[in-house]
C-alpha cells in the first residue's frame, strides 16, 4: 500500500467537497474492493474520504411503497433488516449471500451499486426492482444507471446518498456462486410488480447486469418455475473465465431463473 | 501405569498459546536495528535479462542496499540444491538445471526472485523495489505438463535438451508385458493429478541476522527441517560454515512440504544481513507464496492394469509426466520417482509393475513434496484404475479389492517396486469401513436420491503409504544425499521434570503433547512436567526434520531408545541409593524397586540425586542426561479405507459430500484425538484436491490464474460433513512403538474416494478438481446417467 492522507468528514457537503478538491481523492464506503486493490498497489489514491462518519448515508426506512436504504448501510445490516425481509424478503436473501461473515459486516451497499462489479450481487436486485438511486446532486433510475463493466452513471465525485427499492408484489433471488470468491457466476433476481416481472441476471454478462425480456414475458403470463425452464439465453455476450464457460454461464440463467421463481413464490 | 501417556486423549499443550495469540511465529520475532527485504519478481515466465537498473531503487529513501544475481555471484553464494539423484534409464545421470539465488541472465517463471532492496523500513523496500528497472528479452513459454517435452518447446534451460530432468524407470518391463500379453481383460485409464499450491496458513518468513563480534549468522525460518536448512546452507550455499549458523525454526503454522525446502527467500537474507550489516526480515505476502512456495503434484498419466477372467490383477503398467516446475527444488526429483513408483502395489497382490516417469521442466514454480509427496499419487493411479476396472468388469468394486488383497498371513509381502511390507489387515479396514458407511443400505439411498432428481455415487479408495521416512541405507542406495535417522535426547533436571529435545519439528502435528505422552509412559513422568523443545539447531541435537509422517515413527523411536539409556543409568543411582545389585533394581511406572523388597525410589528421587551426588561412588557419573539417534529398519506401511458417498445436482453440477467414512491402520496410536484431527485435516486438503483446487498456469503466457484465494479455491468447513474416522491396528513390528504415522494418509487416501464416487453418481470418467461445471459438462457429454 502506497500512503495517503485520510479524511473523515462528518456530513455529506464536507465528503463532496473534500472530493471535488482532489481528483486524487477516493471515497471510502465499506473498502472491499479499495483497500484490496490499494493493498496490491494496484490503487494509490492521494487521499481516502472515508464516508462511515456520515449519519445521514446510514440507516434503511419504510417510506410509502419503497424500502430506502442508506448507501452506507452494511449487507449484514440489511440481511438482518425486518423492514426488508417483511417488505423484499429477497433482497435480505441477497444480502446475506453477498461474500462472507467479514465482507457483510464491512462492505456497503452504496459502495457495491457504484463499484458496479460484473459478478456483484446488488446489480441485480436494484435493476430487477426498479430501484432508484439517490445521489447528492439527482436521482437516477436503474434503467438508466448501470451502464458497463465498473461504469455507472455517475459523475466524478458524485456520491450515492441512498437507495429507493420499489416493494414488489414478490421478489426472489437465486445465486450461484463462484466457489473460490463467492461473488456471483450468475445471479437472477426476479421481481414481479403491479407493472409485470422483471428478471435481471448479474455475473453472467459481459457488459455486467442485464435483463431477460424473454422471462419477464414468459413470468407475466405464468410466474411459475417451469415458465422460464424452457428459456436459453445465448452464451454470446457471456463472460467466460477459468471458473465458468459462458456456455455453463448460460445454462445456470436458466436454472437460477427458475429457482428464483420458486423462492419468490 | 499413567493414566496421561500412550492412548490417552491428553488435549494438546501447545493449544493454549496457538489459541490465545500467544504463539511465536517467525513474523513476530523482531531484532534490534532490523531492516526489511522486498524481492523483484519477474512478471515474466520465461526471458532473458538483458540490463538490471537500479540506479533508482538505490537511491530512494531508506534504501540500504540492491541486490542483484552478479552481486550474489561475486559474493560467491551459490546456487540452491537438489538432494536426491535420480539416474535415467539409460544409466545418465539427472540434469539439474542451475539454481541461482537472485536470476541470472534468465527468469524461469513467474515470480523468480531477480533482485532484492534491503531499506529501512518495508514500505520504503516495496517503494525502491518498484523503482529496479529489469530489461527483458521476452522468450517462448513452456508451461503445460503433457507438452514440455514436445519438439518445438523452448528451453527452460538452454543446456538440457527437451525440457527433460530424467527418464526414470522402476519394476521389471519384460515380465510386465509378459503379464499383459495373458491378460483377459486391461484396463486403461489417463490420469491428471492436478497442481496444487500449499497455503500453509502462516506464509514462509525469515529473519537473516549477522554478529560481526562472533562472525556468525543465525536465521529465523519458517522450517520444518532446521538442522537440513543448515546443513544445505553451509554445505552447498556457502553461507557460513555450519558452527557459525544457527537455524531456529519456531512456532511454525502449518507446511504441508511447503517448508522443507531451501529457498531463495531465507538465503538472500542471511547473506544480505552481512551485507547491510543489519538484521534483514521478510514475510511473503500472500501473492507471493501463491508465485513462489513449492507447489504439488502436477502429474500426467496414462495407466493399464492386466486381469484375469475372475479379476486377478496380473501386471500394471504406468507411465507418467511428473512436472518438476523451473527450478529443481530441494527433494523435487525423488517426489515423483521414489516416492511414488514403490506405492503403485497398493494394497494388493500384483506380480508385474512397470513404471516409467519422465520428470520435466517448465515455465512454472518449482514443484516439491505437498502432503503425501508422491504417495498420493500413486495411491490416485491405482485405486482409479481398480475400481474403473471393477465397473468394466461388473465386480463389485469391494469385491474385487477383496480378490487381490494381501492377506494378513502373507508378510512380510515383497512387492515387484521394492517395498517389503511389514503388516497389515486390508480387509479388516475394508469391512469396519463398509460397515460404516451402510454399504448395504446404498442401492435404496441411490433409489431414494433419484426421486428428488439427484445422483448418488460411492467411492472406495484402500490406499497405502510408505511413511516413518526412512532407513538410512535403502535411501542411500536409492540416490538420497541425506541419511533419514532421526534424534532425540532427554534431559532430568534436579527437580524432577523433564526437557525433551527433538531433531523433529513441530509446525502444527501436536509433538509437545505426543512425545510428552510417550515419555509419561516410558518413564513414568507426568505429561504437564515434560517440555518438549523443537525448532533450533543451538538446542536439540542434529536431526532430519519432520515430514513423511517420520516424526513418532522415526523421531519417537530415538526417545524410547534415550528413555532406555535414561532407566539403565536411573538403574545404577537406584542401585547405589537402595544398597542393592544393579541386576536386582527393576523400573516400572517411574519407580524403581529391589526385587524382592518393599524398598523403592522414584524417577524424581533419582533424578534428584543424579544432581546432588554427595556421596557416589567414584564409578557413577553424576546427572541424568541421554541421547538417542535412531535409524529406521524399515518404512512403515500405513494402510487402511475410505469411503465417499456424493449427492450430485443434475442441473448444476454441484457435488455434495454426504457421508464420509475412514477407517485405518496406523498401528499404535499414542494420542486418539490428536490422531483423529490429522485424519480429518487430511481428508479436507484430499477433497480439496478432489473437488476445488487447481492451480493453472496460462498455456500461452505462463501467467498464473491462480494467485489469489479469488480465483484458488481452497476448501472450506461447509464443503464437508462430519467424518465417521475409526481405527483398525496392526502394531508396527519394526519400530519400539509398534507406530506407522497419520499425518499424510487422509490427504493420500481422500482423491480417489471422492472421484471414484463423482464418477459412480454421473456414470462418467472425468478429471480433478470436479468442479460443477466439469461434472456438468461430462453429464452434457451424456455418457450415461448413473450406473444402476
Amino acid at each position: 500500500m502506497h500512503a495517503f492522507e485520510y479524511q473523515r468528514p462528518a456530513s455529506l457537503t464536507e465528503a463532496v467537497a473534500a472530493l471535488g478538491a482532489n481528483e486524487e481523492a477516493k471515497a471510502l464506503a465499506g473498502g472491499m474492493t479499495l483497500l484490496a486493490t490499494m493493498k496490491q498497489r494496484l490503487a494509490s489514491p492521494s487521499d481516502l474520504i472515508d464516508l462511515s462518519g456520515i449519519a445521514e448515508l446510514k440507516g434503511i426506512r419504510r417510506e410509502g411503497d419503497a424500502v430506502v436504504i442508506g448507501a452506507m448501510t452494511t449487507h449484514a445490516e440489511v440481511h438482518a433488516s425486518s423492514e426488508v425481509a417483511d417488505a423484499i424478503p429477497g433482497l435480505a436473501t441477497l444480502a446475506g449471500l453477498i461474500g462472507d461473515a467479514q465482507v457483510r459486516n464491512c462492505g456497503t451497499i452504496g459502495g457495491s451499486v457504484a463499484n458496479n462489479d460484473p459478478a456483484a450481487d446488488y446489480p441485480a436486485a436494484v435493476l430487477a426492482l426498479g430501484a432508484t438511486v439517490h445521489t447528492d446532486r439527482r436521482t437516477i433510475s436503474a434503467d438508466d444507471y448501470f451502464t458497463g463493466l465498473f461504469e455507472t452513471a455517475l459523475e466524478e465525485g458524485e456520491l450515492i446518498t441512498k437507495i429507493a427499492f420499489p416493494i414488489p408484489q414478490s421478489a426472489g433471488y437465486a445465486k450461484f456462486a463462484n466457489p473460490a470468491s463467492r461473488y456471483a457466476i450468475v445471479g437472477v433476481f426476479v421481481a414481479r410488480t403491479s407493472d409485470g416481472v422483471r428478471v435481471a441476471v448479474t455475473g453472467a454478462g459481459a457488459g455486467g447486469v442485464f435483463r431477460v425480456p424473454e422471462m419477464e414475458t414468459a413470468l407475466s403470463g405464468s410466474f411459475t418455475p417451469d415458465a422460464v425452464a424452457g428459456i436459453a439465453v445465448s452464451p454470446g455476450g457471456l463472460n467466460a473465465d477459468i471458473h465458468a464457460s459462458a456456455e455453463y454461464r448460460a445454462h445456470l440463467v436458466s436454472v437460477m431463473a427458475k429457482r428464483a421463481v420458486a423462492a419468490a413464490g | 501405569m499413567s493414566t496421561d501417556g500412550i492412548g490417552a486423549r491428553v488435549r494438546r499443550k501447545e493449544d493454549y498459546r496457538f489459541l490465545t495469540g500467544n504463539g511465536h511465529y517467525v513474523d513476530d520475532i523482531n531484532r534490534p536495528g532490523q531492516a526489511y527485504a522486498a524481492f523483484v519478481r519477474s512478471p515474466l515466465a520465461h526471458a532473458r535479462i538483458r540490463s538490471i537498473d537500479t540506479g533508482a531503487a538505490s537511491a530512494a529513501p531508506g534504501v540500504l542496499a540492491v541486490l542483484t544475481g552478479d552481486d550474489a555471484k561475486a559474493d560467491g553464494i551459490g546456487g540452491l540444491i537438489c538432494g536426491w539423484m535420480i539416474t535415467s534409464k539409460d544409466g545418465s545421470p539427472m540434469k539439474a538445471g542451475g539454481h541461482p539465488v537472485l536470476a541470472q541472465d534468465k527468469v524461469r517463471y513467474v515470480g523468480d526472485h531477480v533482485a532484492v532492496v534491503v531499506a529501512e523500513t518495508l514500505d520504503q523496500a516495496r517503494d525502491a523495489a518498484e523503482l529496479v528497472d529489469v530489461d527483458y528479452e521476452e522468450l517462448g513459454v513452456v508451461a503445460s505438463t503433457a507438452t514440455a517435452r514436445a519438439a518445438g518447446q523452448p528451453a527452460v534451460h538452454d543446456e538440457i535438451s527437451d525440457n527433460t530432468c530424467y527418464e526414470w524407470e522402476l519394476g521389471d518391463k519384460a515380465a510386465t508385458d509378459v503379464a499383459f500379453s495373458g491378460a483377459a481383460h486391461v484396463t486403461r485409464l489417463d490420469i491428471v493429478n492436478n497442481r496444487l499450491i500449499p497455503n500453509a496458513m502462516e506464509p514462509r518468513a525469515a529473519i537473516g541476522d549477522y554478529d560481526r563480534g562472533s562472525d556468525s549468522f543465525t536465521l529465523y525460518t519458517t522450517s520444518q527441517n532446521p538442522h537440513v536448512h543448515r546443513l544445505v546452507l553451509s554445505a552447498f550455499v556457502g553461507i557460513a560454515p555450519e558452527h557459525k549458523l544457527r537455524v531456529v525454526a519456531p512456532d511454525v503454522g502449518g507446511g504441508f512440504g511447503s517448508k522443507i525446502f531451501i529457498y531463495a527467500e531465507e538465503t538472500v537474507c542471511l547473506w544480505a544481513s552481512k551485507r547491510v550489516r543489519r538484521p534483514v526480515k521478510w514475510t511473503a505476502e500472500r501473492a507471493e507464496s501463491f508465485l513462489s512456495d513449492a507447489h504439488g503434484r502436477d502429474h500426467v498419466t496414462k495407466a493399464e492394469l492386466a486381469m484375469d477372467a475372475n479379476g486377478k490383477f496380473l501386471g500394471l503398467r504406468v507411465h507418467t509426466i511428473a512436472n518438476l516446475g523451473a527450478y529443481l527444488s530441494t527433494f523435487a526429483s525423488c517426489v515423483p520417482t521414489y516416492l511414488y513408483a514403490p506405492l503403485l502395489s497398493g494394497q494388493y497382490k500384483i506380480p508385474a509393475i512397470y513404471a516409467e516417469v519422465d520428470g520435466v521442466y517448465t515455465n512454472t514454480a518449482p514443484v516439491d513434496a505437498y502432503r503425501g509427496a508422491g504417495r498420493p499419487e500413486a495411491t490416485y493411479v491405482v485405486e482409479r484404475i481398480v475400481e474403473t476396472a471393477a465397473r468394466e468388469m461388473g465386480i463389485d468394486p469391494a469385491e474385487l479389492r477383496r480378490r487381490n488383497f494381501i492377506g494378513p498371513d502373507e508378510y512380510p509381502y515383497q512387492t515387484p517396486v521394492i517395498m517389503t511390507y511389514d503388516c497389515g489387515d486390508y480387509n479388516a479396514s475394508l469391512t469396519k469401513a463398509m460397515e460404516l458407511a451402510d454399504y448395504g443400505g446404498l442401492a435404496a439411498r441411490k433409489a431414494e436420491a433419484r426421486a428428488r432428481a439427484k445422483l448418488r455415487g460411492v467411492g472406495f479408495s484402500c490406499y497405502i503409504e510408505a511413511c516413518g521416512i526412512a532407513p538410512s541405507a535403502a535411501v542411500g542406495s536409492l540416490g538420497a544425499g541425506v541419511g533419514l535417522w532421526e534424534s532425540g535426547s532427554i534431559r532430568f533436571n534436579p527437580t524432577g521434570n523433564v526437557i525433551v529435545n527433538t531433531g523433529s519439528h513441530s509446525h502444527g502435528q501436536g509433538h509437545e503433547t505426543t512425545f510428552a505422552q510417550l515419555i509419561s509412559s516410558h518413564l513414568g513422568v507426568p505429561t504437564d512436567q515434560v517440555e518438549v523443545v523443537h525448532g533450533d539447531t543451538d538446542k536439540t541435537p542434529f536431526g532430519m526434520g519432520t515430514y513423511g509422517s517420520r516424526s513418532l515413527a522415526v523421531g519417537g523411536s530415538a526417545l524410547v531408545k534415550a528413555a532406555e539409556k535414561i532407566v539403565a543409568k536411573g538403574r545404577k543411582i537406584a542401585a547405589h541409593l537402595m544398597e542393592a545389585s544393579e541386576a536386582d533394581i527393576e523400573f516400572k511406572d517411574g519407580k524403581f524397586t529391589v526385587a524382592g523388597t518393599d524398598k523403592e525410589k522414584s524417577i524424581q528421587e533419582v533424578a534428584f540425586a543424579a544432581y546432588v551426588p554427595h556421596n557416589f561412588p567414584p564409578d557413577l557419573e553424576p546427572g541424568l542426561e541421554e541421547n538417542a539417534f535412531y535409524d529406521p529398519l524399515n518404512f512403515t506401511f500405513p494402510a487402511g479405507t475410505q469411503i465417499c458417498e456424493v449427492e450430485v445436482d443434475p442441473d448444476t453440477g454441484v457435488v455434495e459430500i454426504v457421508n464420509f467414512v475412514a477407517v485405518d491402520d496406523f498401528g499404535v496410536v499414542i494420542n486418539p484425538m490428536i490422531v483423529e484431527g490429522q485424519v480429518h485435516g487430511g481428508i479436507v486438503q484430499g477433497v480439496g484436491q478432489a473437488l476445488c483446487e487447481a492451480a493453472v498456469y496460462d498455456e500461452g503466457t505462463g501467467q498464473l490464474l491462480t494467485g489469489s484465494y479469488m480465483d484458488y479455491r481452497m476448501p472450506r468447513a461447509d464443503d464437508v460433513p462430519s467424518f465417521k474416522v475409526d481405527m483398525t491396528v496392526t502394531p508396527n513390528p519394526s519400530n519400539p512403538l509398534g507406530v506407522k504415522g497419520c499425518g499424510e494418509a487422509g490427504a493420500i487416501a481422500a482423491p480417489a474416494a471422492v472421484m471414484n464416487a463423482v464418477i459412480d453418481a454421473i456414470g462418467a470418467d472425468l478429471q480433478m478438481p470436479a468442479t460443477a461445471e466439469r461434472v456438468w459438462q461430462a453429464l452434457q457429454a451424456g455418457t450415461k446417467m448413473a450406473a444402476e
